[in-house]
């Protein structure tokens, strides 16, 4: 096994290009465990954390350019007003130590159906950049994930940053699992409200083989909320958009929890948010 | 690979040391630092937490080299030696040490939240040590370590 540690992102794409048995190393939060378990021996680790301007964000235009190496701890800290979704997902990761290690760009490249940071990006209608020798596309984040822990990311392509535009209405995230601290979701939701296009965004982690949006409760929400009068949230608009959230998850049962109990901890969770973020657009 | 960083203010180097290898096994294993301990290997426990340059990680979690040319503070280089960091005496006023297995971590743990908020309320106390698990205690003496250390009796002795 190799360590190599470019300080240059031409450097870092170079190699990954030469090297197609790299595993990039970020946070360390995901590609040590498996090192440490001996469940993983790449012939490369590619150390990706003396790359300056992978762990930089900036407005660029009405868009957010986030970094892939930028930690959760600083998305808190630093993104919480621009990306309050986003910032929340981040506060439920793991404990301190792993909020400080771990970045939005590992979120993605390991590509769990799990990832706290994957929701709030589908309900903000984020995208992906991602970079090779060959050049530096934009991919949705609807697009991104392919399957559970798989993505379109290409041998030879790293990460870059997250594009995403700052929050133009209340967002919302919340989780389930068995503690507050520590833990994998057994399922997760984000919401996102548009006020401004009347539009709603979603992000459901955890309940299917990847993250993925609720389209049909987006349009439901985005057509029944009175965005004019900006009236309270009717219980029934709630509930039928808890429904139509867990109609379009595809749970599995596993060590976490069963099917079953995911679609109806998503029905709730996404009548909470609804609610929450309702309250939040009415003041 | 040779890994070369400062370990609690001196300067360390670490041979033949294999590429996948953990900043803990460094500290433990070829530094000859055993306070951080081994426990969990996956970042759950805290047991191994540590100072990188300046911010409290998991050094199971760290590539050795990841730490080359960088700044570790371990639970060993929290005090000169011979005495005690106002967290560590906060500790053993209290009682909150059992078996003192996770106590390093803890401790590394408390140091940093001290140094981020002086005064913790008990949720941001709680939060702080989410991370670290300890297994003899129910967490109600570290609990009170931490308010000690946090009082002025216990930062008087800083």
């Amino acid at each position: 096994m190799d360590f190599i540690t470019p300080s240059t992102w031409a450097d870092a794409l170079a190699i990954r290009a030469d090297r197609p048995d790299a595993v990039p190393l970020a946070g360390g939060t995901d590609v040590m465990v498996e090192l440490n378990f001996h469940r993983r021996r790449p012939g490369v680790l590619l150390d990706l954390t003396r790359i300056g301007d992978l762990t930089t964000w900036a407005q660029d235009g009405e868009l957010l350019r986030v970094g892939a190496g930028v930690s959760y701890t600083r998305l808190i800290e630093e993104l919480g007003d621009r990306l309050p979704g986003l910032a929340m997902a981040a506060r439920t990761v793991g404990s301190p130590q792993i909020r400080n290690r771990g970045t939005l760009g590992g979120n993605l490249g390991s590509a769990s159906p799990a990832g706290d940071g994957h929701p709030p990006l589908l309900a903000a209608d984020a995208q992906v950049e991602l970079a090779s020798v060959r050049g530096t596309r934009l991919v949705p984040i609807g697009e991104f994930f392919t399957g559970p822990k798989h993505s379109v990311l290409a041998p030879d392509e790293l990460i870059a940053a997250v594009w995403v535009r700052p929050a133009d209405g209340p967002e919302q995230f919340s989780k389930i699992g068995t503690r507050n601290a520590m833990v994998i979701a057994v399922s997760s939701f984000a919401l996102a409200l548009h006020p401004g296009r009347r539009a709603v965004g979603t992000g459901i982690g955890s309940a299917a083989p990847t993250p993925r949006r609720a389209a049909e409760a987006e349009l439901f929400a985005a057509g029944q909320l009175p965005w004019d009068t900006l009236a309270a949230l009717d219980p029934d608009v709630a509930r039928r958009f808890g429904e139509l959230v867990a109609a379009s998850a595809a749970p599995i049962d596993d060590v976490r929890g069963t099917a079953a109990y995911r679609r109806h901890a998503l029905a709730v969770l996404a009548q909470r948010t609804l609610t929450w973020a309702w309250r939040d657009l009415c003041g | 690979m040779r890994v070369t960083c400062t370990v609690n203010g001196t300067t360390r180097t670490a041979d033949d040391v294999w590429p996948g290898e953990s900043l803990l096994y460094v500290l433990r294993e070829r530094l000859g630092l055993p306070g951080s301990k081994n426990a969990c290997e996956q970042g759950e426990c805290g047991s191994c937490t540590v100072y990188l340059d300046g911010t409290a990680v998991c050094a199971c979690l760290v590539a050795a080299g990841q730490a080359a040319g960088r700044d570790v503070r371990t639970v060993e280089g929290l005090a000169p030696e011979g005495e005690l960091d106002p967290v560590q005496r906060a500790f053993l006023q209290t009682g909150a040490v059992q078996c003192g297995f996770c106590t390093p971590g803890l401790i590394v743990s408390v140091h940093d939240l001290l140094a981020r908020v002086p005064k913790p309320t008990d949720p941001q106390i709680r939060e702080a040590l989410a991370g670290n698990l300890c297994r003899c205690t129910g967490y109600e003496k570290i609990m009170d370590a931490v308010r000690l250390a946090a009082s002025s009796a216990g930062t008087e002795t800083r």
